[in-house]
């Protein structure tokens, strides 16, 4: 007879395993799902994984690697803050769109004055606004007892609407021909988020994630803060005797969670993006969430899973214009990979036994 | 603006249209959570729905077959929840918001084909005399078969919930997993049909968006009625009716919004499109306050130990 046993304490062998395990599961199931859309599945695999690193073009697509990745491990660490300690902000798209318009809207308010301080005073704003965004759920969780998942997620399709409004309304480029949009930050160099190294993909959104992955990492492994978080995951009850502030805790991990996301969004519409349109979120909010769990909720896991996450970005690109695959799988070869990933976690915390239970 | 334009006897019919959707959807997760699940997927499996029933009433010509196939389709797609949670001990809410990514996605890809097409009609029903009386007529006896369908289930469910044996069984189990257990109840195999129950309804809830209350399909099309359904749940404080009530009062809020927009009133639209989600907010708020009729094992998962 096979049954589960559950172990006494999580596996970390398998704890570092199942990422690996998960990724190979996805590109096994992944490809089966390209061979039934009628694409050469190893082929399509290949371009995904290896064309954006070592193909023909990697010179163009290794600095791309940088440019995606930044935005997600920036918001996936704020997102690994919160997870760690059961606080669930899901609502990190809408963060990323709050910070974008807070900063650009900041910059854009001095045009066309030349002063080194714009940018800085952006990056403070797209701060700003994502944080404000996520204090939303934070306090009506503190106040209200609401739940902090639902309200995250329904202020994503109100930061969504808000978006579209100022993008043909308060923000819209005055000599933009009636087009919606703003002006573009690019052409505006007060403003620009631009490569600090040219052709490297190198931009400011780069250097906070890497400054982010640091902080999280000393914060949870030598610092009081990051202590109670991962005491109120792990044991909720000794959390509470233990004197930890829940109230505290929720407003400071949904507020580094929405500070950061805003500075993604802040880095993406200064930088790479350029400018505020309708539709300038393309979901890093939402694949930040499995790029969290991909790097099992710690900073130098979420460094590494945000590079992969950005490798199926571009590769999913480079197949979509290479072979016609669509979009859409791309997508459903990212979900997967969470699926993957819960279901083999099984193996860290229980045991597959064979034989009778042993009598106690 | 011109307010006079609005007519409420179709302004209640179509009320009562686009609150079906999400009383199906709630009417699911509200069985779902009474067995002691947190299904988080109800996006997911809608949008899956949606589509599913969308392609199969197109390819079959048949609007029925079509919310057959997106019950089906909701429910398969649960059961990978199901696989997650109840088997391999995954955290319900990491495997809920996998559920709706890996939905949104599926969703979108098997969608490709279908954007642009009109569906075949789902005529409404018309009982002769009745249905032609003036305001009553196209308010109760005027609609599709689905919409009347939606509120038999809402009541069967509250019937089954408060008076059958499956139903006391099924809230044992959401109330106190262990002590189900241990009176011989299968928790698993119960919860497993409940969140089963749960994807068929949210995938019928789906269907009836694309098929009926739009018709069209489009990407990402549910916009967030799946996770309105999941505050509806908490909003009904887990009673049938009270879900009936909650919806009806959703689907007004979105239909007086996109009635107004139609007027042309001097809100810009896109505040009045925020209006329903931002009103999910403030009764989350004022609703959260008595946490007292959640079951008690709500989002615990079970492991017999012996």
């Amino acid at each position: 007879m096979i049954r589960l046993e559950k172990r006494p304490q999580p596996s970390r062998a398998w704890s570092m395993a199942t990422p690996l395990v998960a990724v190979l599961a996805t590109m096994l199931f992944g490809g089966l799902l390209f061979a039934a859309l009628g694409k050469p599945p190893v082929e399509a695999i290949r371009t995904i994984f290896w064309e954006p690193l070592f193909g023909e073009f990697a010179f163009y697509y290794r600095p791309q690697l940088l440019v995606k990745g930044a935005p997600l491990v920036l918001i996936a660490i704020g997102l690994s803050l919160g997870f760690r300690a059961g606080i669930w902000n899901i609502g990190a798209e809408g963060q990323y769109i709050m910070g974008a318009i807070c900063g650009a809207g900041a910059g854009l308010a001095f045009y066309p004055a030349v002063s080194f301080l714009i940018f800085p005073l952006m990056v403070v704003a797209g701060a700003l606004g994502g944080w404000a965004w996520a204090m939303i759920p934070a306090v009506l969780k503190t106040r209200f007892g609401t739940n902090e998942i639902l309200v995250s997620l329904m202020l994503v399709y109100v930061a969504e609407q808000f978006l579209a409004s100022v993008s043909l309304g308060l923000l819209k480029n005055p000599e933009g021909f009636g087009f919606p949009g703003s002006r573009n930050l690019q052409s505006w160099d007060s403003a620009h988020n631009a490569e600090l190294i040219a052709g490297s993909g190198m931009h400011w959104g780069v250097v906070a994630a890497l400054i982010a992955v640091i902080f999280a990492y000393v914060l949870l492994n030598r610092h009081m803060t990051g202590y109670h978080i991962r005491l109120t995951g792990e044991a909720p009850r000794a959390a509470k005797f233990a004197g930890v502030n829940p109230t505290r805790l929720v407003l400071f991990c949904l507020g580094t969670s929405g500070a950061l996301a805003g500075l993604a969004g802040l880095f993406e519409v200064s930088g790479p993006s350029g400018q505020i349109t309708i539709d300038f979120n393309v979901g890093y909010g939402f694949t930040a969430i499995i790029v969290a769990f991909l790097g099992r909720l710690h900073p130098v896991g979420i460094l590494l899973a945000g590079g992969l996450m950005a490798l199926t970005y571009i590769g999913g690109d480079i197949a979509q214009s290479n072979l016609q695959l669509p979009a859409a799988a791309i997508q459903v070869f990212q979900g997967m990979l969470l699926f993957f990933l819960l279901a083999f976690d099984l193996l860290t915390n229980f045991r597959i036994a064979i034989g009778k239970p042993e009598v106690a | 603006m011109d307010l006079s334009a609005i007519n409420p006897v179709l302004l209640i019919a179509s009320l009562m249209v686009a609150a079906t959707p999400l009383l199906l959807a709630a009417i699911g997760e509200l069985v779902v959570e009474k067995s002691g699940v947190l299904n988080l997927g109800v996006e997911g499996m809608m949008i899956t729905g949606a589509i599913a029933g969308f392609a199969t009433a197109v390819e079959s010509g048949s609007p029925l077959l079509g919310f057959i196939a997106a019950a089906f389709a909701g429910a398969a797609l649960s059961i990978l929840f199901a696989i997650l949670t109840q088997f391999a001990q995954a955290n319900q809410v990491a495997s809920g918001l996998s559920l709706t990514l890996f939905g949104l996605g599926l969703s979108a890809l098997m969608g490709q084909s279908y954007v642009g097409i009109k569906p075949p009609q789902m005529g409404d029903i018309h009982i002769p005399v009745l249905s032609d009386l003036p305001v009553v007529g196209p308010i109760i006896f005027g609609h599709d078969i689905i919409l009347y369908f939606g509120i038999a289930l809402t009541a069967a469910v509250w019937w089954v919930l408060k008076y059958s044996r499956i139903g006391l069984v099924l809230r044992a189990v959401g109330e106190n997993h262990d002590a189900a257990h241990a009176l011989g109840y299968k928790v698993i195999r119960i919860r497993i049909a409940a969140i089963m129950f749960g994807g068929a309804c949210a995938g019928l809830g789906g269907a009836y968006i694309s098929l009926i209350r739009v018709p069209q399909w489009t990407e990402g099309m549910t916009a967030g009625i799946g996770w309105i359904a999941l505050a509806l749940v908490v909003f009904a404080s887990w009673k049938p009716w009270r879900a009936l009530l909650g919806a009806y009062l959703f689907g007004g809020v979105t239909v007086v919004q996109l009635n107004l927009q139609a007027a042309g009133v001097a809100i810009p639209v896109e505040y009045l499109a925020m209006s329903p989600y931002l009103i999910t907010i403030i009764v989350l708020v004022i609703l959260s306050a008595d946490k007292s009729s959640a079951p008690a094992s709500l989002g615990r998962n079970f492991h017999a130990s012996r």
